[in-house]
């Protein structure tokens, strides 16, 4: 089949971007991902430089890959990455805009290649237990049902590629930083540092450029993992009371940088 | 060169305590006067960075993904064995033990294994109390499911996502210490060199992966956990920057590479479909608890799975295993599979697949049951063939998964250059001839939160080093053969892309030293990755500039390692006159075509020293001895 990719090309982050158009000849059988390999391998071989994007497992989990399809973050299949986006689900002749995300909190480093720090940097802040190795009980001292395990895991399914940020008007990371507040803060091994860490993470998030939430849930929507909205929820609930309960701590920072050196 | 692998003495279940008794500590205070370099940031290394920092060393860490999160660790699906018992059918340390090294036929090191099997029950622990949201029973407590090679219930896992979460909570435990000023995290760098000084490892030279400029880092100790070498197959299930860089360098650097030949093929992947494909899907192994591997008896048969009568299904597993069944280990499954397609009993357009079907699970179960246990897996099945699994029996066919093979490391996991140690899937040590299910996860986790930063410590006690800075004579010229390698690769503007010299190497290793080999394929193959390794270095096509972010430049340097490795792999298949595990030698095998170990010339590590491109490599054996486990044919029947 024919597709037409019209590809934001950008060699460096102080550089101007452009879009420029290309002609694939895919196969329905293979992935958004194997079609750009495609392209490259033409562009190689007429001596230009192949399009830079971010792919690493190719299975939808280590959330290295994401750009936007059209003007939705990781094209038109619900819960999928690009990695797994089959060729079917286009049309033959079909013309795909494909940019990368775009966010102040996320540089473009170059073509489709984005600077995500900014989440390990909310991570860092305090998306953890402070539990160091060797002090853990037994695994099954601390019973929890079923139901808590499962909310839990739904939230810690997300895989950080940065989507609901690229999809949300604002560019919130509400739905990324709730997702890991869920998912500590349901289970009781999470429960003693769940206001504290509301406070330091919805700080961080911030500080690092990221819009705020006002209800929208494109993210939700365009989350290969179906992260629930709930979680945003989850995180304004802590947040609120950790900002009481915790009122006299004082809230460290990490520096944002875009720098690479 | 003769390998000492500091194995204690003592019986076997004592060994681990009296070792780390007898290990030197570094006292408290004097910890951060001490810097460590962790290359990689999956399992084994995000779990030893952490630990390390923890104790107060002072750690950077480094990946040449993006973040530490995308470590290839994340893809594992199945489950983490520990031997907790929980399910109170009989397991034990012991037990682990015993399966562990039957399951890797008898070419693990027995002591190594032990250790392993002990530290297994404390990872879980660990994991959960760092939230790592475990499967509960409605009662709270952990489940467990059944995996290939055991027959008892030992395996935790997070539905089908099991090395996410354990990653994730190793990546967390990593962050915390980022903020604690003991970790510097040091994303898109990517290890080029290791800086031996003096004999001992000191340090590293890495590509900033954005920027280009080649920088020097030094330490007193050096861990690599980077990870397998699967990639050289170019189809693998493994991520697609997964690659041997780091072990290749410092094996060129004097670290010996041992049973380079130990591939796992895992019997359950999604086959391909087409020449375009860039990597093979792993659908878990632990869909063998509940689906039942099948082709139709008669060669040549193109019903639909549906129209084929039961009578005429062979469930060729179930027939010839009866009481391992559908779970047997991985190196069985696969071969297996292998021979029922060579006799044209495969399945689907190319020929190359087997049937694995839930139909009989579903109608026992109900589809919700079958949902609950391996829904996103069915899903994803679905999003790749456009197959609905519920319905229609999945097609399943073997692939390049993990590697046994790796750096050589002795009982503390240091390798043979002193102050470089090696954990995780880059070392050989565990897991023998073939890994069973759930190991990876364990051995990665043990290696890095519980064995290594006990073993440094004792190396950073007992060692005295001097300092050094980056105007060493010894860093100055590791950083002057990176550059070098650099411009020799952009200056061949040659014709034909890293991809095209990959896939083609894929194909010859897959071939000749994958699923089955011969000494005169390997012979053959030789000549051929030589041949072809000439093509690369006179007609590749790198095209960009070294200083900025260069995919194809990158590439290039990982695969120019590969065709290295690849030879490597060839000759140490071709020396080893024996099958084993996943290593199967068509010349040696029983007469119902099982794996004919050789114990009595072959029970021994093979460890390969680097004597320049073209010289033959120096063999070192480090014997095997089982006081424990007596070697016997692996029997699944």
């Amino acid at each position: 089949m024919q597709i037409k990719l019209k590809i934001w090309r950008q060699k460096t982050a102080k550089e101007r971007g452009k879009f420029d158009t290309y002609e694939v000849d895919a196969n329905p059988d293979m992935s958004m991902l194997e079609c750009l390999d495609v392209l490259n391998e033409g562009l190689m071989q007429q001596g230009e430089e192949p399009v830079a994007f971010e792919h690493d497992c190719r299975e939808g989990i280590c959330g290295s890959c994401g750009f936007m399809i059209n003007g939705v973050a990781h094209g038109p299949q619900p819960a999928t990455t690009v990695c797994q986006l089959t060729m079917r689900h286009f049309k033959e002749g079909q013309q795909l805009v494909i940019e990368p995300w775009r966010a102040k909190a996320f540089p473009i480093i170059k073509d489709l290649i984005v600077d995500r720090r900014a989440f390990d940097r909310i991570i860092s802040s305090g998306g953890y237990v402070s539990v160091s190795t060797g002090s853990a009980p037994d695994g099954n001292a601390i019973p929890i049902s079923k139901e808590a395990a499962d909310e839990s895991m739904d939230a810690a399914a997300c895989i950080g590629c940065g989507a609901c940020v690229a999809a949300c008007p604002n560019a919130s990371a509400a739905l990324f930083t709730g997702a890991k507040m869920t998912h500590l803060g349901v289970l009781p091994q999470g429960v003693p540092e769940r206001h504290l860490r509301a406070l330091r993470m919805v700080t961080q998030m911030n500080e690092e450029g990221f819009g705020g939430c006002t209800n929208i849930g494109e993210c939700t929507g365009v989350c290969p993992k179906a992260i629930p909205l709930g979680v945003i929820a989850h995180m304004n609930r802590d947040y609120l009371s950790g900002s009481w309960i915790e009122r006299d701590k004082t809230v460290a920072v990490l520096e944002p940088t875009s720098d690479w050196t | 060169m003769e390998l000492n692998s500091h194995i204690p003495a003592g019986p076997i279940e004592k060994k681990w305590d009296a070792a780390r008794f007898d290990l030197k500590l570094v006292n408290p205070a004097n910890k951060r006067k001490y810097s460590i370099i962790v290359v990689g940031s999956g399992l084994a290394g995000a779990s030893a960075a952490a630990s390390l920092g923890e104790l107060g060393y002072k750690v950077s860490c480094f990946c040449f993904q993006d973040s530490p999160r995308r470590a290839h660790s994340i893809a594992a699906q199945g489950g983490i064995n520990a031997a907790k018992n929980y399910q109170n059918d009989g397991d034990s340390v012991y037990r682990l033990f015993y399966d562990t090294v039957k399951g890797g036929d008898f070419r693990a090191r027995e002591a190594n294994v032990y250790r392993l099997a002990q530290i297994s029950v404390s990872i879980i622990d660990q994991c959960v109390a760092q939230g790592v949201p475990f499967a509960r029973e409605y009662g709270g407590t952990l489940s467990n499911r059944s995996f290939g090679g055991a027959q008892v219930s030992r395996t935790f896992y997070a539905r089908g996502q099991t090395g996410q979460q354990l990653l994730l909570g190793a990546y967390q435990a990593l962050e915390r210490q980022v903020e604690a000023g003991s970790v510097t995290m040091f994303p898109r760098s990517e290890m080029l060199d290791l800086i031996v000084i003096d004999g001992v490892a000191r340090g590293i030279v890495t590509r900033n992966l954005v920027t280009g400029k080649i920088d020097t880092h030094l330490a007193h100790a050096v861990i690599l956990g980077t990870g397998g070498y699967g990639n050289v197959y170019y189809l693998s299930t493994n991520a697609k920057g997964s690659n041997v860089t780091a072990s290749w360098r410092a094996h060129k650097r004097g670290a010996l590479f041992a049973n380079p030949c130990f591939t796992q093929i895992h019997p359950t992947c999604i086959p391909v479909s087409g020449d375009y494909q860039s990597k093979l899907t792993l659908m878990s192994e632990s869909l063998r608890n509940d689906g039942r591997i099948w082709v139709p008896r008669k060669a040549g048969d193109k019903r639909s799975p549906s129209d084929i009568p039961e009578a005429e299904r062979d469930y060729y597993l179930e027939r010839r295993y009866p009481s391992f069944g559908n779970l047997v280990p991985r190196d069985v499954a696969s071969r297996n599979a292998k021979a029922v397609c060579d006799e044209g009993r495969g399945v689907g357009e190319t020929g190359l697949g087997v049937y694995l079907d839930f139909s009989e699970s579903i109608n026992r179960l109900g589809k919700h049951m079958i949902e609950d246990r391996y829904g996103n897996l069915f899903e994803m099945y679905q999003r790749i063939t456009d197959e609905d699994p519920y319905k229609v029996p999945m097609r399943i066919y073997p692939a390049i998964h993990y590697t046994m093979g790796g750096l050589w490391v002795d009982y503390n996991l240091q390798s043979t250059i002193p102050g470089l140690f090696v954990i995780g899937e880059a070392n050989f040590s565990d897991h023998g001839a073939n890994r069973l299910g759930a190991s990876a996860l364990m051995q990665g986790l043990s290696d890095g939160y519980f064995v290594v930063p006990y073993t440094v410590g004792n190396y950073l006690a007992t060692t005295k080093l001097a300092p050094v800075t980056n105007a060493h004579p010894d860093a100055r010229n590791a950083v002057s053969c990176v550059e070098q390698s650099i411009s020799k690769l952009l200056a061949i503007k040659g014709k034909r892309t890293v991809d095209s010299f990959h896939r083609a190497l894929g194909k010859i290793v897959w071939d000749e030293c994958g699923m089955s080999r011969t000494a005169e394929g390997l012979t053959e193959a030789i000549s051929k990755i030589r041949q072809l390794r000439d093509e690369f270095w006179s007609n590749l096509n790198v095209p960009g500039s070294a200083a900025d972010l260069n995919q194809s430049l990158e590439k290039a340097g990982r695969v120019a390692d590969f065709f290295e490795l690849a030879e490597l792999m060839c000759i140490d298949a071709r020396d080893r006159n024996e099958s084993c595990g996943g290593h199967f030698r068509e010349e040696f095998q029983t007469p119902e075509g099982e794996a004919q170990r050789d114990d009595e010339d072959y029970s021994y590590v093979a460890a390969w020293g680097y004597r320049g491109y073209g010289n033959y490599p120096e063999l070192s054996k480090e014997p095997l001895e089982f006081e424990y486990v007596h070697p016997s044919q692996r029997s699944y029947k």
